[in-house]
């Protein structure tokens, strides 16, 4: 394997100094470059075909499977049949921000794979502020949504991006207090600490933090039951309305390469990252991506979407106070028992855990109320 | 060599940027000028080797501040037309040559040291004993704290209806 190769470099990597123009340097950047390029657009179509075919399974229809074997030539098809669109632009547009959005969309999605772990040590960039990275570089695609919405000069576009910053400005909060705990118990932000920290996978420690992530990490990249900043049935297809061929291709692709993010950002924190029995570590981290995937993809199609309020009522009076009270209690578990049985620890968070979801869903706050929530 | 390009890139890109911010017509593109000006200042950083720096610097500048002026720029009415103007032109001029004055005086009259150690290799940890250590600066960080809290609380008292 060429990962051996690459202990030298990461010494490079790690050291504070910005490396100045090494020699092995280039070759480890091109190298993981092209990995992750290749990596994100396999995964995509894997995402797509999943989505696809499980959606169908789940709803009672057979799904594409007229292309190739099972349909699995299907997402092909889609990429070939969307690049050999017309592409419109509308005579309103704001030209070069409209053709500039779908670009800076694109790149913080690919950007967020530079500190994700594929194996030990096999990453772009091992960052030690590598948790920091992610949520900082997650936050610039807003500003490729707004781009998206504003250049359009449609009045659905702009509704569905702001629907969208909303969401994105409300859902960071709890997303970063749950991503705080896991760094406290880890004690580090570089991911590749993260997962080697993991000698029980943080689920179990973290069950609370675990559903809030997830939560959090769906309505920030807009999917079901979330999806409302592209909710077909109210604004069309909200910040994306206006666009076709090639750049409505790389918002699909936006939309699931950051599904994908947030699958691999998941596995790593919470359900240790590459490592696992038996399999390579690299095939470990693939079937907890498809796993994560799974998981949304079967949400997708068992709730119903929620509306606007009522996505930013969930986000302030069910995930915050969550989110803040969980952080509290894992500081003090860290604290005070530091060398502790892990497992008593375990029974412990997953008891907290239902007593609080119990708590907050019977007594403090209920999706709706059966009124609009302002 | 690659820092000292990666300094100059980036400095060309602040100033043209900053100076698109100014003079562009457009406000929607002079905010996302202000946006290019942000994340190029977290380029500088991190050739500083400031690296938690320029992470909070995306973090704040480009995902929070950015975002609320263009949430702001959208809210506006008659945006659409372009760039309003109104009668504040010689004030904001007179307020910017001061501004300008009191840079420059202060750049010319630092000595601006150069320290020989190497950079700090995390400098995550030395920021969080430098803040929230003994003989850190945990009070202004607390003053802040509340300020923040305070200034949100009053505009939620300021926007709600009666």
């Amino acid at each position: 394997m060429a990962i051996l190769d690459f202990n030298i470099n990461r010494q490079v990597l790690m050291s504070a100094v910005p490396p100045d123009w090494p020699g092995g340097f280039w070759w480890h950047w091109l190298f993981f470059t092209v990995v992750i390029i290749a990596f994100v657009l396999t995964m995509v179509m894997a995402a797509i075909y999943i989505e696809r075919r499980g959606m169908g399974r789940m709803q009672s229809r057979l799904g594409p499977n007229r292309t190739g074997p099972f349909g699995l030539l299907q997402p092909v098809a889609d990429a070939i049949k969307v690049l050999l669109k017309e592409n419109i632009v509308p005579t309103k547009a704001d030209k070069l921000v409209h053709w500039l959005a779908p670009v800076v969309a694109f790149a913080p999605a690919l950007m967020l794979f530079a500190v994700i772990p594929f194996q030990n040590g096999a990453l772009l960039a091992d960052l030690n502020i590598g948790i920091l990275y992610i949520v900082a570089i997650s936050s610039v695609s807003t500003v490729g949504i707004f781009m998206a919405g504003w250049s359009s000069s449609n009045k659905y576009s702009l509704l569905g991006a702001m629907r969208n910053v909303a969401a994105i400005v409300s859902y960071e909060i709890p997303l970063v207090l749950a991503i705080v705990g896991v760094v406290l118990i880890a004690g580090s932000l570089s991911l590749n600490q993260i997962v080697i920290a993991q000698d029980i996978p943080f689920i179990l420690l973290q069950p609370l933090g675990f559903f809030l992530f997830f939560a959090a990490g769906c309505a920030e990249i807009n999917r079901s039951p979330f999806d409302l900043m592209e909710a077909d049935s109210e604004i069309v297809a909200g910040f994306h309305t206006e666009y076709s061929g090639m750049k409505f291709a790389m918002f699909y692709l936006v939309e699931y390469a950051e599904a994908i993010a947030i699958s691999a950002i998941i596995t790593t924190l919470f359900l240790g990252g590459w490592r696992g029995p038996l399999l390579p570590p690299w095939l470990w981290f693939v079937i907890k991506i498809v796993a994560v995937f799974f998981a949304m993809v079967w949400m997708r199609t068992t709730l119903p979407r929620i509306r606007i309020d009522q996505l930013m009522a969930f986000a302030w009076k069910f995930l915050l106070p969550l989110a803040v009270i969980n952080l509290v209690i894992t500081a003090i578990q860290v604290l005070a028992w530091p060398d502790t049985l892990p497992w008593a620890l375990i029974i412990v968070n997953f008891a907290i855990m239902a007593a609080l979801v119990l708590l907050w869903s019977k007594f403090f706050f209920k999706l709706g109320w059966g009124r609009i929530e302002v | 060599m690659g820092l000292a390009i990666a300094f100059w890139i980036s400095a060309a890109v602040i100033i043209a940027a900053a100076l698109g911010v100014v003079l562009l017509r457009n406000i929607f593109r002079a905010a996302l000028s202000l946006i290019l000006c942000f994340l190029m200042v977290a380029g500088i950083y991190i050739t500083l080797s400031a690296d938690f720096l320029a992470a909070v610097q995306i973090l704040v500048y480009v995902g929070a501040i950015s975002v609320l002026i263009i949430l702001a720029i959208m809210m506006t009415r008659e945006v659409q037309r372009g760039n309003l103007s109104n009668k504040l032109q010689l004030p904001a001029f007179i307020v910017a040559i001061l501004f300008l004055a009191v840079l420059v005086l202060t750049a010319t009259n630092t000595p601006w040291p150069i320290a020989g150690t190497a950079p700090v290799a995390p400098t995550t940890a030395t920021i969080a004993s430098r803040l929230f250590g003994e003989g850190g600066f945990i009070l202004p960080v607390e003053i802040a704290a509340v300020l923040l809290l305070s200034a949100i609380l009053g505009a939620i008292v300021l926007a709600r209806e009666k």
